[in-house]
């Protein structure tokens, strides 16, 4: 393969597509020209044992694909060659099987590769504290140690790199006393370093406690939180909680790495024990009440909730578990007695409108517009009474309003709407009052289709003129618009106005009238 | 259209070549299994995989049949399964069941799980609890970056922003310094690299240490400068309404991996429609970054020329006909197939706009970040959650409100959490809880107002509180300083001032005028001052983390003026197409091509959706 011959200029692996730490411009460019030059070689796709495709729109397609078939092709004879590059640093990207616990044995060559020039971008402070080395204390072999020389694990190494070899475990191809002395040569941070490049490590040689929490405090260091939860993984393993609780009390970035891996491995049970270990009960207690979620059955979520009513929640929050529990029971209860009554046949409003769904684990305002829609009239002694609801869970006045008004709206029961605002002054005239804008009223009416008449009654209490008078020409509430003309005396506007309203309507008769009312003075 | 471009922009550099190169990996991973195989993808990996590869390319390296992850029991009968997965210890868990299934009958197949971007030890190590380490091969797809147009490119890892802030877990690190360190190995080196935030920092450190790791031979630079940014540094902007037409069809209609799927409602048929929405799409290049209500005016324009194009056939005679068949006629039926397509989505977002009361809603959005009249937005927002309109706006305006104002006070927060949980069930506590921890919806503290005060004033506040704030925790629940720094830098303009949103004179005019977007100016300003001088009070109140590095390359490469101006900006956590445009806008006003990389495109509602926790 002569092309690949000029190819090899580069390292080896930097064709493979993996790694990326090797792969360049050049590198990639030199790739594709490689490729190019190979489409034209024919016999090879004669020789594949793959047969040549073809694409019903596009030829680039094509030949695309065959670059591709190429590369791997080139990337397989790369790697067959390999033998002969000794000095270059190997990426397992076959995924062979590697056999023992902890990533600890697949063992690839140390990098010779080292750039011994200087960095071209400066080191940052990233606001990590410094390691302090006396703190934890290196072990007594690694301070003997000093530096690994790459050269001395070339061969053995090489020997684990081939891929015709199945590895599943050092010690059957090593003496026990070698393999020793080859794992613990790794420092703390040439193990942190090698875990982040996804190259094999053993982290079984860290076995005091001031060795695991130094190799944790690199971890944490060199800010990769793959190999942060890598370390934690080993540290829970190998020590038991309560040593593990208090260190990671001081550790803060560890600590949320931890707790993060066992929400996602699901580990409920220790991440309580951690909460608690921590003095954070009202984490704990909102993880707990969380485990609501998943059970089904409503009887037992009630149960569960209520069991939950003794958890240590902030007072603001207990209040808000208190109501969900209530709220759940009153559901269960409500949904008994409407299922029967819906099945039943007797009651005209279920046989009218059809529940669509369960009221069960529906929020409380929900709830409160279904009783507002099925149960309003209901005496305040009865659970499914608006009323008694509004009660229980102190519902504001302005939020039970709006609940009520847009429920009896659905229903059309325009009395009951005009019911809400009643009011009567201590002269004893009722007049129509709101928590509410009447904007928002209007609106809230005219989302559930309410007729002209309704509607205009409500634009007519909009407080602001110029507002009423928009929301009238939206609501088509004519006579509104009318008589805000007349009081303008602006004849312009109702003139122009006319041609708005339905010919032949009692609204172009009262436009008319007023036009040709002497009395009126018109401003122009 | 209106714009005063600058004409010496310089020329993006071709992004397509990292499609081909994950192409070509993914194309060699699956050769590692030979013969047929059955391939399970992951279901958020479904669209990035269309975007560089299709069925056919898979079919070619005997992929049998595709399947979706499901987490759902297998059926497939073939003898070797092969997972494409994002490195999740659920999908792993599943795979381990379908493997541990498949032995009890003793049935052998053949496994491999591919991970892309990367795979993570937590994934191994259930692979090894769940005894069938060894059982599958492992592989890694590198595959970082996915363009999505000529100038963006999306990690597609919507997951980071909550990984990242929320969860405080730095496993996403190492992946964003490495596309970096991808994009540096093709389109570098690098001359500046600037960044603000945390996440910015480490993941620059990453990439410096790759760097070093690795080989770099001289070439000639495409990418001048890099800007790394957190999305924690500027909540405000993507909980703001989107109203550049980009912006407000993903919004809407939600851009999925640059495309998007427009329902009976905009086609006007009884069929959807999916459709790229990049740059190749001429109408919709021309109005993408438009204020919307001005985009109307654009499209029956366009329509009016089109009629005129097609109208030109009268009167032609037989020869004329056949050059404007060939010719014109296929481009004009393409253009008029987009344009429809436009104006039906721009009618629909018409229609869905008002049927909200949109304008009601973006002045309480001005009103919030203008700091006027901040009773009545909370009656607005009460009412919002009275009626029970959309969870998901209701909790945008309360962020909005909480970081704008620095918190709630406490008799608010109380208030309005009630309701909240009243309307939406009580379930949000856990919601509540998130939004908490990572400062978006918090109460004032007491004593903070005085802190607040102090902030306005200057450099009252000593630095030990500053210093303070290197612990994890806090600088994940950080103050905002919105005010502070919005009257520091300008962020919102004065009211008074007619803003013509046809020749718009800043950034502003994505959000109507009423507010320059501030991780943008940020950006405008570094760039402006080459570093971050005379921003010492800025950092400040963003909680500092800032830097300015100059590589060693960067000496020679400062006669190439082109380069210089061609300025990556990668935002960790996702960015909003409204920022894109705004860093358009700024490319044009100042001569900058803008690359921007984003872990994802985002929006409020997934940056919301991503913290409910209301669900198991």
């Amino acid at each position: 393969m002569t092309s690949c011959d000029a190819g090899c200029v580069l390292p080896a692996n930097s064709f493979l597509p993996f790694c990326v730490d090797n792969l360049n411009k050049e590198s990639l460019t030199l790739y594709v020209q490689m490729i190019k030059s190979k489409v034209d070689e024919e016999d090879y796709w004669h020789s594949s044992k793959f047969k040549a495709f073809t694409f019903d729109d596009e030829d680039d397609e094509l030949s695309r694909l065959k670059e591709s078939r190429q590369a791997v092709n080139n990337i397989r004879r790369l790697v067959e060659e390999d033998d002969d590059e000794d000095d270059v640093e190997r990426v397992s990207w076959s995924g062979e099987p590697v056999g023992s616990i902890s990533w600890s044995v697949k063992e690839t060559a140390a990098s010779s590769q080292r750039a011994d020039r200087e960095p071209a971008f400066p080191k940052i402070s990233t606001d990590t504290p410094s390691i302090s080395r006396s703190q934890s204390g290196y072990s007594l072999s690694s301070l003997f140690k000093g530096k690994p020389k790459v050269g001395n694990f070339q061969t053995f190494s090489d020997a684990l790199t081939d891929s015709s070899v199945r590895l599943y475990a050092p010690e059957l191809r090593k003496p026990k006393s070698e393999y020793k002395d080859y794992v613990s040569d790794w420092s703390p941070e040439e193990t942190v370093q090698r875990l982040q490049q996804g190259k094999a490590v053993s982290l079984e040689r860290f076995r005091t406690l001031q060795d695991k929490l130094l190799l944790l405090d690199h971890a944490i260091a060199a800010h990769d939180g793959n190999v942060i939860t890598a370390v934690l993984i080993y540290l829970k393993r190998t020590l038991c909680k309560e040593v593990l609780f208090r260190e990671l009390e001081s550790r803060q970035t560890a600590l949320r790495h931890f707790i993060h891996y066992l929400s996602e491995t699901q580990n409920q049970r220790l991440l309580l024990e951690l909460h608690r270990a921590l003095g954070k009960a009202e984490d704990a207690a909102l993880l707990q009440y969380k485990e609501h979620l998943s059970i089904t059955d409503e009887n037992k979520r009630r149960d569960f909730l209520k069991n939950c009513l003794s958890l240590p929640f902030s007072a603001e929050d207990l209040a808000h578990v208190q109501d969900h529990y209530t709220l759940l029971e009153r559901q269960i209860i409500i949904e008994v007695t409407d299922r029967q009554a819906e099945c039943g046949g007797k009651v005209e409003i279920f046989q009218k409108f059809p529940r669509k769904a369960l009221i069960l684990n529906m929020p409380l305002i929900t709830t409160l517009y279904y009783c507002c829609f099925y149960h309003y009239a209901e005496p305040e002694g009865t659970f499914s009474s608006p009323l008694n609801i509004r009660q229980t869970f102190k519902i504001s006045e302005k939020q039970y309003f709006v609940t009520a008004l847009a429920a009896r709206a659905k229903l059309k029961a325009w009395l009951d709407v005009d019911a809400l605002f009643a009011s009567r002054n201590w002269l004893g005239f009722t007049r129509k009052k709101s928590p509410l804008s009447f904007q928002r009223v209007v609106d809230i009416l005219q989302k559930n289709s309410a007729p002209t008449h309704v509607l205009q009654d409500y634009v007519a209490l909009v407080d602001d003129g110029e507002l009423r008078l928009t929301l009238a020409q939206k609501h088509k509430c004519h006579d509104i618009v009318i008589s805000t003309y007349r009081d303008m005396k602006d004849r312009q506007l109702l003139l122009g106005y006319r041609g708005k309203v339905v010919r032949g309507s009692a609204e172009e008769r009262k436009i008319d009238d007023l036009l040709s009312n002497p009395q009126i003075r018109w401003k122009n | 259209m209106a714009h005063s471009a600058r004409r010496d922009s310089p020329e993006l550099p071709d992004f397509s070549i990292l499609k081909r190169l994950a192409r070509d990996q993914l194309i060699y991973l699956l050769e590692q299994l030979p013969g047929k195989k059955d391939l399970f993808i992951e279901a958020d990996l479904m669209s990035p995989l269309d975007r560089i590869a299709n069925v056919s390319t898979l079919k070619q390296h005997e992929v049998d049949k595709l399947y979706k992850v499901e987490h759902k029991p297998v059926i497939s009968t073939s003898d070797q399964l092969c997972f494409l997965i994002r490195p999740r210890i659920q999908t792993v868990k599943w795979i381990c069941d379908v493997v541990n299934t498949d032995k009890v009958p003793g049935k052998s197949r053949r496994y491999k799980i591919i991970f892309t971007p990367q795979k993570f030890y937590a994934c191994e190590a259930v692979l090894e609890e769940q005894g069938i380490f060894g059982d599958v091969s492992i592989d890694e797809w590198p595959f970082y970056l996915l363009p999505l147009d000529d100038d963006i490119i999306s990690l597609e890892l919507p997951e980071f922003f909550q990984d990242n802030f929320l969860a405080g877990d730095q496993r996403w690190v190492r992946t964003a310094g490495s596309a970096l360190h991808l994009l540096y190995s093709l389109y570098g080196p690098f001359s500046k690299v600037y960044g603000i935030g945390r996440c910015s920092k480490m993941a620059y450190e990453s990439w410096r240490e790759q760097v070093e790791e690795g080989e770099q031979k001289a070439r000639q630079a495409e990418i001048g400068n890099v800007f790394l940014i957190d999305r924690d540094v500027d909540f405000v902007t993507p909980l703001c309404s989107q109203i550049v037409y980009e912006g407000l069809v993903d919004d809407i209609f939600r851009i999925k991996c640059g495309c998007v799927e427009f329902g009976p409602d905009v086609t006007a048929s009884d069929k959807s429609v999916k459709v790229m929405l990049n740059s190749h799409d001429k109408v919709f290049s021309e109005i993408r970054n438009e204020h919307f209500s001005h985009v109307f005016g654009f499209l029956s324009q366009k329509a009016r020329n089109l009629q005129t194009a097609y109208d030109k056939r009268q009167g032609m005679d037989i020869k004329q006909m056949k050059t404007f068949v060939s010719e014109e006629l296929k481009g004009l039926k393409q253009e008029h197939r987009l344009l429809s397509l436009h104006i039906g989505a721009s009618e629909s977002i018409m229609k869905k706009k008002t049927k909200q009361d949109f304008q009601e809603l973006l002045k309480t959005e001005h009103l919030l970040l203008e700091g006027f009249e901040i009773r009545e937005c909370i009656s607005y927002i009460e009412e919002h959650i009275n009626r029970q309109v959309s969870m998901i706006e209701s909790l945008r305006l309360l962020c909005l409100l909480s970081i704008t104002e620095n918190g709630l006070l406490p008799k608010d927060y109380r208030s309005l959490k009630a309701q909240y949980l009243q309307s939406y069930g009580v379930d949000h506590l856990l919601t509540f809880s998130n939004l908490r921890q990572l400062g978006l919806l918090v109460e004032q503290q007491p004593g903070e107002t005085l802190t607040v005060m102090e902030s306005k004033v200057g450099k009252l506040v000593n630095d030990k509180t500053a210093g303070k704030l290197t612990d994890a925790f806090s600088s994940l629940a950080k103050k905002s300083n919105f005010r502070a720094l919005s009257r520091k830098l300008n962020l919102v303009p004065k009211t008074d001032e007619e803003y013509d949103l046809r020749v718009p004179r800043d950034m502003a005019y994505i959000f109507s005028g009423a507010y320059i977007p501030l991780s943008c100016k940020l950006i405008e300003q570094v760039l402006e001052r080459d570093g971050w001088t005379g921003l010492e009070e800025v950092t400040r109140l963003l909680n500092g983390h800032e830097f300015a590095v100059t590589g060693s390359s960067g000496v020679d490469s400062r006669g190439k003026n082109d380069t210089q101006r061609i300025i990556l900006v990668m935002f960790l956590g996702g960015c909003t197409y409204s920022e894109i445009s705004a860093l358009r806008f700024l490319g044009r006003e100042k001569g900058y091509k803008f690359i921007v990389v984003t872990t994802a495109i985002t929006n409020s509602s997934r940056l919301l959706e991503a913290l409910l926790d209301n669900h198991v």
